[in-house]
């Protein structure tokens, strides 16, 4: 799915800069890099009296800002809504003010230095009494934090607050031109797929360059961050005009269908997409450039029925099941989890990323349920709880529903007992999950009983998978199905 | 003009009143005829200053006006001993700026032009480079989603067509190398055709073997892309400005090397087209020359969201076109050390590294005149200074060639200034008063010094000088146009109000700097200019919004003298 989220997840975050310290704890170690951020952990055993001051986000497109200057120095008492900090963002200079009473105990990140957004910048204590035990803490912060950097780690380096004062360093104007790999194998990455890389978290060195000259482009990096092109497809539009000479007339394809709509019927009226539909929509559009086929096949659910009540006490969703069962099955047939990013190449995910539609608010997103096959049963239901949580109260960070390697749609619920579903951009395959229901079966002996069957039709890219391959896939996941026990080991 | 009209209709007007508006009138009359006519607004303002002591008559007033008319009209008669009483080598916008107000001035005057009438700016240069940005700026425009949907617009799939947008910069480029080349035929300029060689004093050939005499001599040569060592030009991968505005392909990424105006303005027009692309720049800022605030500003706006990333602080030493099947490759050395730093590798190469006068074929060693870097020395007259340091009696030289200031209309206005010399009235141009602008979108505009320029002359000088700042988040108009993104610094002597500098970064900056230039031109203090209107609602209002915030302690040096009745 696109970012609609990422920019009103982070733009929410932003009203609070200041928080304390537990409240930011979830999001820091679901931060699949924080291992990265030893110091950090460290952090996380301050009291709630001693603040931490986040680097906001200030623009939908911040990914990191620059202190231009600390309006209050350390020992300093500070004030509800007064400016304690000027910050630089990729758009403005902005003065941040603190939403709490204190005294701005340390400071972590100097002038001049650059912090990525959310990371503390500086230490707000309650009272007197805590400024030494805040300082302590920020020394210990900063000594481990430059231990960090200093084992050389190739993920983004996080803010060091060495003694030496403030020497401006233009370092976030400085474009990450030099991707943090200098391995033997040279990285040529376009300017815009740099910019991307750094937006979307995504390393340029893990990404595999299928431009001109094997040069990492922008779709490269959108495909990797799991995500369809957005903004870049009205210059794709054109570029077709601009790399041949010949230069064919400009695509008409939608605006000649837009204009020859027919007007609006009397007393209709028009509701502009949201952010997330025109995403939705983008995204529906352009599957139609993806040859998909269908498989529908019958899964009996009796055991797993039964597996369900068993395990439903502890917190286990049917959601979970099925997505644990189907990565299980993934394992089994990698080409039902990989994706055909050019029409020229496989690419196998060697992760396992089962995203899971989930209809909100006249949206709809797909949160990503990562590792689904290393998971074990209990975790992997915790997780989707908070999935949700997030989802609702859209606080999904972008590698939570853009990673997706192979997508759930379940209607189960509502009775729908068989659907097709759209194969959403990027992927290899998804999922369309019926209601369970009581049908007639009569056996090879002739003896008829009454079984649960559930329909699942499944939708393929058939440029990658082909009839053969989604069929062996279904048949393993409903034997994984029909003997469930496998699910919770 | 309109103003003038009612104003003698008026019936109770005083006379004085009268008087002016007729006189300025007849000197206003000619300004037509020019390309480039910065100086005139000055010639008219003190003579509208006299008048108020003179009262002329009205009718004088129309009968001078009609002689200027028919001076203007004609080519004058050829001098007794010469062909010519002035010959410009060059017909670019500085040569053309001043043979027309050498027409005007009486004189018989012949241009010479061994290529194109039109020069770098018409042909390889401002103009085409317009025609690029007008397409630039509206692609932009339909690509921005957000900002077409808080218009409440929909456009769906912008495209275009390479070939049409070359042909929109070539059409231009021929209509206004048209309007030039007629605009002298109708005065009776002679074109002659030919490369000009100076021979001697007062002696030019004109091609291989016409030789024309000339009481005095311009050298207007302009310049031509300038090409660093290691840098191969192949027209086709690896390009200058000449080639970029043909607009024959438009590459999937391309790196430019240098990011002053045209490096920006190209940056502009490629990344709308759908370009990535690559910055090049030597120094350790981007956009150099630009004031650092508007710099910054520009830098956020006009780089940092767009597919631009850069290198500063990098010479590129080595560039290959691309050949048997490989990319552009770019070999980067650190500007400092000269170690090796990187290679890039790009499907084309804009060099855009400045640019260098062309003086071939010029015979300057007839006359004793070494190149200086390649520019023809001159004193603040435009006069020719010759290898033993002596002035070269009636050979001028202005625009590019001399490196002054290498923007066509400087050098229409350095030519204008050399015919008033030649025709008897001491004339100084005030290069400070002299506006540059980038057609990046949005624009930016200067005029003046820059602030730490300014800073370094005040602590020489001994004098404090004022910032003030306005945005274009203020501004009505441009809000309406949904683009408030922008500033205007104005930096000035708070003691006496002198406008020192004018950095415009907005929504048509480059129309707007022009009240600050003329302005500095005509010595105008911010105490007084404050009080003129603009209208409203108008983007000439962030310039009024400026001035009055500056803070002056001077007083009004000339209130209105005399009350006028509407």
């Amino acid at each position: 799915m696109v970012s609609p989220f990422l920019a009103k997840a982070t733009v929410g975050s932003a009203i609070s800069f200041s928080s304390s310290v537990s409240a930011s704890l979830p999001w820091r170690f679901s931060h699949p890099s924080s291992a990265a951020f030893p110091r950090r952990r460290r952090i996380s055993t301050v009291e709630a009296k001693i603040r931490e001051i986040f680097m906001p986000a200030l623009s939908s497109t911040m990914t990191e800002g620059k202190i231009v200057s600390w309006v209050k120095s350390e020992g300093d008492v500070l004030s509800k809504g007064g400016s304690v900090w000027v910050v630089e963002s990729d758009k403005a200079d902005m003065d941040v003010e603190t939403f709490y009473d204190g005294i701005l105990a340390a400071i972590v990140v100097p002038e001049g230095e650059t912090a990525p957004v959310g990371a503390p910048i500086g230490l707000l204590a309650e009272t007197e009494d805590e400024v030494a035990e805040a300082k302590a803490k920020a020394a210990a912060n900063s000594s481990s934090s430059s231990a960090a950097s200093a084992s050389g780690s190739p993920s983004p380096p996080p803010p060091t607050s060495t003694a030496a004062p403030a020497i401006s360093q233009p370092s976030p104007l400085l474009p990450t031109a030099k991707p943090a790999s200098d391995g033997p194998r040279k990285v040529v990455a376009t300017p815009y797929a740099k910019k991307l890389a750094k937006q979307h978290k995504v390393d340029i060195g893990s990404v595999v360059g299928t431009g001109p000259f094997g040069r990492i482009t922008a779709a490269d990096v959108e495909a990797k961050a799991g995500i369809a092109p957005s903004k870049s497809t009205i210059s794709a539009a054109s570029a077709p005009a601009s790399s041949t000479a010949a230069a064919p007339p400009p695509p008409k394809a939608s605006s000649g269908g837009s204009g020859s709509l027919p007007p609006p019927l009397p007393g209709s009226t028009i509701v502009p997409f949201t952010t997330m539909q025109a995403a939705v929509s983008k995204n529906m559009v352009e599957s139609l450039s993806v040859p998909t086929f269908r498989v529908c096949y019958p899964v009996t659910t009796d055991a797993l029925d039964a597996l369900y009540e068993k395990v439903k006490p502890k917190g286990v969703t049917m959601t979970a099941l099925l997505a644990k069962a189907t990565a299980m099955a993934l394992t089994q047939h990698p080409v039902v989890n990989a994706s055909c990013k050019d029409s020229k190449s496989f690419t196998y995910n060697s992760n396992i990323n089962i995203a899971v539609a989930v209809a909100i608010n006249g949206g709809l997103i797909t949160p990503v349920l990562q590792d689904a096959d290393k998971m074990d049963l209990y975790l992997l239901s915790q997780k989707w709880k908070e999935l949700v949580e997030k989802a609702r109260s859209k606080q999904l960070q972008p590698h939570e529903y853009n990673s997706g390697t192979f997508t759930l749609s379940n209607l189960g619920m509502f009775g729908v007992d068989r659907f097709d579903a759209i194969l959403p951009p990027g992927q290899g395959a998804i999922m369309a999950v019926g209601a369970s229901k009581p049908v007639v079966v009569a056996d090879v002996d002739g003896f008829f009983s009454v079984k649960s069957k559930m329909l699942v039709n499944v939708t393929a890219d058939h440029r990658i998978v082909y009839g053969a391959d989604l069929a062996s896939f279904l048949q393993t996941f409903a034997k994984i199905i029909q003997n469930p026990d496998s699910l919770t080991l | 003009m309109q103003a003038s009209l009612s104003l003698s209709v008026a019936s109770h007007a005083s006379p004085a009143a009268l008087a002016r508006s007729n006189h300025s009138s007849a000197s206003f009359a000619p300004v037509n005829l020019r390309f480039c006519g910065l100086r005139r607004e000055a010639f008219g303002f003190s003579d509208l200053k006299q008048s108020e002591s003179r009262r002329v008559c009205p009718s004088s007033a129309r009968r001078w006006k009609a002689a200027v008319s028919a001076l203007a009209s004609d080519n004058g008669s050829a001098p007794k001993s010469f062909d010519y009483d002035l010959l410009i080598i060059g017909a670019g916008v500085g040569g053309h700026g001043a043979a027309l107000h050498a027409v005007e001035k009486g004189l018989k005057t012949a241009i010479v032009e061994g290529d194109v009438v039109g020069g770098t700016c018409v042909n390889r240069g401002c103009v085409p480079s317009k025609a690029l940005l007008a397409v630039s700026g509206r692609m932009r425009e339909f690509q921005t989603e957000h900002h077409l949907k808080a218009l409440g617009l929909q456009v769906s799939a912008a495209g275009y067509d390479r070939q049409g947008v070359a042909d929109h910069a070539n059409n231009l480029a021929t209509k206004i190398r048209n309007n030039l080349t007629n605009s002298m035929k109708a005065l009776g300029v002679d074109i002659l055709t030919g490369v000009g060689t100076i021979l001697g004093p007062h002696k030019v050939k004109v091609g291989s073997s016409n030789v024309v005499t000339a009481k005095d001599v311009i050298i207007a040569t302009g310049s031509v892309p300038f090409v660093p060592k290691g840098i191969e030009v192949d027209g086709k991968t690896v390009i200058t400005s000449d080639h970029a505005l043909k607009l024959e392909f438009v590459p999937d990424w391309i790196a430019i090397i240098g990011s002053g105006y045209i490096g920006l303005e190209f940056s502009d027009v490629y990344t709308a087209l759908g370009s990535e692309v690559t910055f090049v720049e030597a120094l350790d800022q981007l956009m150099p020359g630009f004031d650092p605030e508007i710099g910054k500003l520009a830098q956020r706006v006009l780089i940092n969201p767009r597919k631009i990333d850069y290198h500063t602080g990098v010479f590129a030493s080595k560039i290959t076109p691309a050949k048997d099947g490989k990319p552009v490759t770019i070999e980067l050395i650190d500007a400092k050390t000269k170690e090796p730093k990187e290679t890039l590798e790009v499907d084309a190469a804009l060099i855009a590294t400045g640019r260098a006068p062309f003086t071939q074929g010029l015979g300057l060693e007839n006359i004793n005149v070494a190149t200086q870097r390649g520019f023809i020395p001159v004193d603040e007259r435009m006069r020719v200074i010759d290898a033993n340091g002596k002035l070269v009696p009636h050979i001028y030289c202005i625009g590019d060639a001399n490196g002054k200031m290498m923007l066509a209309h400087a050098a229409s206005a350095q030519g204008i200034s050399v015919v008033e010399q030649v025709t008897g009235r001491d004339h100084v141009l005030n290069h400070l008063s002299i506006p540059a602008a980038c057609f990046t979108h949005p624009e930016i505009s200067m005029v003046g010094l820059t602030e730490p320029q300014a800073r370094e002359k005040a602590d020489k000088e001994g004098f404090e000088i004022s910032v003030a700042k306005t945005s274009f988040k203020a501004n009505t108009k441009a809000l309406a146009e949904n683009e408030g993104e922008g500033l205007a610094k104005l930096i000035y002597r708070p003691d006496n109000g002198e406008i020192l500098g004018v950095h415009i970064f907005g929504l048509h900056a480059a129309d707007l700097i022009h009240e600050a230039s003329n302005a500095i031109a005509l010595g105008t203090r911010i105490q007084d200019i404050k009080f003129a209107v603009h209208a409203h609602p108008t983007l000439s209002e962030v310039l009024d919004e400026l001035f009055k915030s500056a803070k002056v302690k001077a007083q009004v040096s000339s209130p209105v003298s005399e009350p006028v009745a509407v």
